[in-house]
């Protein structure tokens, strides 16, 4: 290609395009600058600047020591990380069981997981908390009841990765589709069986490797819609990250922009690790 | 012994599903057509009247600007960054995009509250009214912050798929630009625009914290703050059900608006490549 366009180079030099005043696409630029990054520079500045104390980098050295960070935060990265481990244990058995043996189902699958974008969180939650309200009083007289009330236990709210999980399905499942769709799990599959693999042997020596990537970006969007997430948990009562923030913003303003400033970042580096994930897998 | 059936992989999944996704939408669906253990219409006629109906409404009016102006805003945005020869302006635009579609809730109200609340920097820099940040418009200008990057990120592809040979063989025949852009290229990236409307009006309908962590929601009522305060509140004993018949609600009209998304994503992957 490269030979093709040092001959026809002579050719090209005048500009492909007619010169056209290009003043809007600046006018465009200079407008969504303003409007993006004003807000970023203002919540800096309101963060490290106050008319009584000057300069002062405080409220990020506060945010260490403040009551409840410590604890939220843990609370959400554990949450995270079984939402994480259970989404994906209870979908990728199920898209190659659709793949390898019933493709009849995938449209129902399809369905099923789209499903959960339709209905916005607080109505997925009125739901949710009026079934554990009816549940707890239907089951009171059975053992399952004492399984009900774990379930809800404020240390680690079991009932807010089953939540989770739901809200991150749809993206979950887009994801390992799109990672499924780049390989032929079937030939890799007999091909494998035939040669004597067990079937964890295929699963982990196999499959996994291959969907590397697709996994990696299922994994982290789950972690940063886990780490924002805010309806489902204040109105069940728990109080993890998001939470927190809401809380301690009325007697510390500054400390609540400054761990939003830090999210926006983690949501930065996020994308960035999903993206370099995938830019591995492409070379 | 007989080799399992392989789609017994599906079951847990679905076990899952039907209990975690199912029961909590039977329990809101039966909520909504009972009150006190006996079916009625009465719930889903007061989630739609008075002063449940004005928070519906104004959902419902937030989310149409927001999507409007939004799916405006983006799109030329979009067609800037993709005309511009600049690869690393490209890159950085898209990037930040990706970023800022994806911040939203809680953080993305302090942002702002920092910027143009009542004790803001730019609030004060301008003399801004104290609650300007509360009102109607504020709170779009707030929901625009994720919407238009999220619109750039939906057009992108599709002003990237409007091929230059289209605009020669129009231009070939004699097409105006007007002309080029109402009948070659409007028509083509139809199904994107909408497509980018009806997923910013999702975006926004269903956003609850950003005006929760705000505290709009005395100025500005919206239908997520409403369901919340019912909810919450010991105050309104029996207003759970009303609060499920209003969680319906906003499903029916979510579920409107992505029947007319679904069909409307297949054009576009058959016309953009």
């Amino acid at each position: 290609m490269a030979a093709v366009t040092g001959l026809e180079q002579p050719l090209v030099t005048a500009p492909a395009r007619p010169a056209r005043p290009r003043a809007w696409r600046a006018a465009v630029f200079v407008i969504a600058g303003l409007y993006f990054l004003v807000p970023l520079g203002a919540s800096l500045w309101y963060t490290v600047y106050t008319p009584t104390t000057g300069l002062s980098f405080e409220p990020y050295a506060e945010l260490l020591t403040a009551e409840g960070f410590a604890s939220s935060l843990s609370l959400s990265l554990a949450l995270a990380l079984a939402t994480i481990a259970l989404v994906l244990l209870l979908t990728l058995p199920a898209m190659l069981a659709v793949r390898l043996f019933a493709p009849g189902l995938r449209p129902l699958m399809e369905v099923l997981c789209t499903l959960p974008l339709v209905v916005p969180p607080i109505t997925y939650v009125a739901g949710l908390s009026t079934s554990l309200r009816v549940g707890a009083d239907v089951l009171a007289p059975t053992p399952f009841w004492a399984t009900l009330i774990a379930v809800q236990d404020p240390g680690f709210p079991v009932v807010l990765v089953l939540a989770y999980v739901v809200l991150v399905l749809p993206f979950v499942y887009r994801s390992l589709d799109a990672g499924l769709r780049t390989m032929d799990v079937r030939t890799l599959v007999e091909a494998a069986r035939s040669l004597g693999a067990s079937w964890p042997h295929v699963m982990f020596r196999v499959i996994i490797p291959n969907l590397r990537s697709a996994l990696a970006s299922a994994s982290f969007l789950t972690l940063a819609l886990v780490f924002g997430e805010f309806t489902v948990s204040r109105l069940l009562g728990y109080q993890p990250f998001a939470v927190w923030i809401v809380t301690i913003s009325g007697s510390r303003g500054q400390v609540s922009v400054a761990v939003s400033i830090l999210s926006l970042l983690l949501i930065w580096l996020l994308l960035l690790a999903v993206s370099t994930a995938f830019g591995r897998e492409k070379k | 012994m007989r080799r399992s059936p392989g789609w017994l992989g599906t079951l847990p999944l679905l076990a899952f599903y039907a209990f975690v996704f199912g029961i909590p939408l039977a329990a809101l669906l039966a909520g909504a057509f009972t009150s006190r253990g006996e079916p009625t219409l009465a719930n889903v006629r007061q989630s739609l009247e008075g002063g449940n109906l004005t928070a519906m409404a104004g959902s419902v009016q937030v989310s149409a600007v927001v999507a409007l102006s939004g799916a405006v805003l983006g799109t030329f945005l979009a067609y800037a960054v993709v005309t511009s020869r600049s690869t690393a302006l490209r890159n950085a635009v898209l990037t930040a995009s990706g970023v800022l579609a994806n911040f939203g809730g809680v953080p993305l109200a302090f942002f702002w509250v920092a910027t143009l609340g009542n004790s803001g920097v730019v609030s004060g820099l301008l003399g801004l009214p104290s609650g300007s940040l509360y009102s109607f418009w504020g709170l779009v200008i707030v929901y625009l912050y994720f919407s238009v990057p999220l619109m750039v990120l939906v057009m992108a592809p599709a002003l990237d798929g409007l091929r230059p040979q289209w605009r020669e063989a129009a231009a070939n025949n004699g097409a105006t630009a007007w002309h080029y852009w109402r009948y070659v290229a409007l028509p083509v990236l139809t199904p994107a625009l909408l497509g980018g409307v009806v997923l910013l009006f999702g975006s926004a309908f269903a956003a609850y914290a950003t005006a929760a962590a705000m505290g709009a929601g005395t100025v500005v009522p919206l239908v997520t703050l409403k369901i919340a305060n019912a909810l919450t509140s010991d105050v309104l004993i029996g207003q759970e059900n009303v609060a499920l018949a209003l969680s319906l609600d906003m499903i029916v009209i979510a579920g409107l608006v992505m029947l007319i998304y679904l069909p409307l994503q297949r054009r576009t992957t058959r016309w953009l490549q």
